[in-house]
């Protein structure tokens, strides 16, 4: 963990997002810094998603900014947003693969998009990608429909992965998945952020996930996020938190970690 | 641009300077490609590198691919930089490009052989099929509760009521414009009043029908296909499968019946409409009043001549929701294929439409109906 606190990478000022007569975020405030992977926790319904959704620019906030690398992403057109687009990668909750196309292709769309590129430069990137995620290579050729839903995560993570960004926003990355994938995928995502320096934000529901890779967490509580390091949240005074990091589940997290009382 | 190539005597000196990240992909490629490599061994140099990801990671590992294969020796000057070191441990450091993907090829006659058993499953599965909507069928005369009333309802509402004004408005354009040829061809023999029987033998016997069939197997056979390959990819089959729920007999059956009596009844408007747009055009085009239209039109029809048309009308009814819900279930795994079956389901729907349309002239020819 910095001592330093970093630049900020992801800035989040004042969102407010409301469905009819449903407030979903009232002024929620989010920062992530440069370097870290700071997870999104709230309860079901809480707007985890739509929070997510609002910082990609897939729906538009009633109010409030959203800055990724200092630049406004509701403020730019054309060619400035496909950069911006360009420099961060996403997850979706249920993968999002294109069915019609093989884990190869859905891999390499992403780098065709981005302009023309020799077959074998293509397919050496994906097959680079792939294994970066650790994934064998008869994968490759292979059909979404033909995975399990833990190597589904992984090739979604190899497609967010396919242009080297430097921001990685993933939703749910290890929900569906049993405990030894799930640590599995916690490891690698460590991995890959130690060995590209990447900054992460992380939706999700597991605790033990939580406490091994997160180095700040931010709760969605009341329509507003309170945020801070792992330390400070488990002890955090707030109810619902409280019940959150020391309901049985959360114990139960906790006690496996060494060096935590 | 990204790499300096310089040849000293037999030595080259090799600088890749720049961007070498995913963003410069393109230019990085033809750089590597385009580079002169002569010289008996080379020095490679990152020196002046002023970013490196992943992406360039890997182009320095092709660069040092296409040295060794070319046979000519190479070392770094200074370490050899970190994110290739990394990539190399992914990618394992013997092989120096990695196989190409295999892409299937098929063999015309695998293909064929393929191809004939897939069509000899697809019959037996289809006629499995047919049996088990009838067995539902026959089940639901001994229990009336397992008819579904409400859906079925609902899809006469939705395939028969929200169809007819299309339905209405394409017999009557259809029979417009056959009686205005008509009535062009017959007007030289000076036989006009002949547009009356034409129109009227035509568009009962055939045209309402057919066409109301036809658009019926666009409009609904595509909506079944789709609505139970979407259920079926939602997993929403299996949990009523899971539940006990027969699904022919909820999904499959009231969409069948709920057809087999809205057809019919669009087709009663087809006829009604094609039937005034022959009378609009005769009083237009060739002044036949509308009382002398109908004088000549029951002079043109028998009594089996309005029932020849609608009788085949359950059946198509049948015939497009059997297909349209059979293509569904089929559905299996992606959003391809969902697209793919609901496509066969109108085309064959449309296909098998008119091939019985075709069996059903055979016979009646036949009987002299």
């Amino acid at each position: 963990m910095a001592a330093e606190p970093a630049e900020p990478v992801v800035v989040v000022r004042g969102i407010v997002n409301r469905f009819r007569s449903q407030v979903v975020h009232n002024g929620l405030d989010m920062e992530v810094r440069k370097g870290e992977i700071f997870g999104v926790v709230g309860g079901s319904g809480s707007g985890k998603s739509v929070l997510l959704r609002t910082i990609l620019g897939l729906q538009t906030p009633r109010a409030g900014t959203v800055e990724i690398e200092g630049r406004d992403l509701s403020r730019l057109h054309g060619a400035e947003l496909r950069a911006v687009k360009r420099s961060y990668g996403v997850t979706f909750q249920h993968g999002a693969l294109f069915s019609s196309l093989t884990v190869a292709e859905n891999v390499q769309l992403p780098l065709i998009e981005a302009g023309r590129l020799p077959e074998d430069v293509l397919d050496g990137l994906a097959d680079l990608k792939l294994r970066l995620v650790g994934l064998p290579p008869g994968t490759a050729t292979k059909y979404p429909a033909q995975l399990s839903g833990g190597m589904i995560k992984r090739v979604a993570l190899a497609r967010a992965l396919a242009l080297d960004p430097e921001l990685l926003f993933l939703d749910e990355p290890t929900s569906g998945l049993d405990p030894i994938a799930a640590s599995a995928f916690d490891d690698l995502l460590l991995y890959l952020q130690r060995s590209l320096h990447l900054t992460v934000v992380m939706i999700t529901h597991d605790l033990d996930s939580i406490f091994r890779t997160c180095n700040r967490v931010g709760v969605i509580v009341d329509q507003h996020m309170i945020s801070d390091t792992l330390e400070g949240i488990v002890h955090n005074p707030h109810p619902w938190i409280r019940e959150y990091f020391h309901g049985a589940r959360g114990r139960l997290a906790s006690l496996e970690r060494p060096g935590r009382p | 641009m990204y790499l300096d190539s310089r040849a000293d005597a037999s030595l080259r000196a090799l600088s890749a300077e720049g961007r070498w990240c995913a963003d410069q992909a393109q230019g990085l490629a033809r750089a590597i490609e385009d580079v002169e490599l002569g010289g008996t061994s080379a020095v490679l140099d990152a020196g002046r590198i002023e970013a490196l990801d992943l992406t360039g990671a890997w182009f320095l590992r092709h660069l040092e691919g296409r040295l060794r294969t070319r046979g000519i020796p190479f070392e770094w000057r200074g370490a050899r930089p970190e994110a290739l070191e990394f990539a190399s441990s992914l990618l394992g450091d013997a092989g120096a490009t990695p196989p190409p993907l295999l892409r299937r090829r098929e063999e015309p006659l695998g293909a064929l052989g393929r191809w004939t058993v897939r069509q000899g499953g697809q019959a037996h599965d289809g006629l499995e099929y047919l049996g088990r909507i009838f067995l539902v069928w026959a089940g639901a005369f001994v229990q009336p509760r397992r008819l579904r009333a409400k859906s079925i309802v609902r899809h006469v509402y939705e395939t028969g009521i929200q169809a007819i004004p299309i339905v209405a408005l394409i017999a009557f354009l259809i029979s417009v414009i056959i009686a205005y040829i008509g009535a062009q061809e017959l007007r030289q023999v000076g036989g006009e009043v002949y547009v009356v029987d034409l129109v009227t033998l035509s568009v009962l016997r055939e045209l309402g029908v057919l066409l109301t069939a036809i658009i019926i197997a666009g409009r609904s056979g595509s909506a079944f296909a789709a609505e139970i390959g979407v259920m079926r990819l939602n997993e929403e089959i299996d949990a009523l499968r899971a539940i006990g729920i027969n699904v022919v007999e909820v999904l499959v059956l009231p969409r069948v019946i709920g057809l087999i009596i809205a057809l019919p009844l669009l087709t009663i408007i087809a006829d009604a409409m094609g039937l005034a747009g022959g009378a609009v055009l005769s009083w237009l085009v060739l002044d036949i009043p509308f009382n002398q239209f109908v004088v000549r039109m029951q002079e043109a029809i028998a009594p089996t001549t309005f029932w020849a048309g609608l009788l085949k009308a359950p059946v198509f009814a049948f015939v497009i929701a059997m297909i349209g819900t059979f293509r569904g279930i089929q559905v299996r795994d992606s959003s391809r294929e969902l697209g793919r079956l609901t496509t066969v389901a109108v085309v064959e729907s449309i296909f098998t439409v008119l091939f019985v349309d075709a069996v059903f002239a055979v016979v009646y020819w036949k009987l002299d109906f």
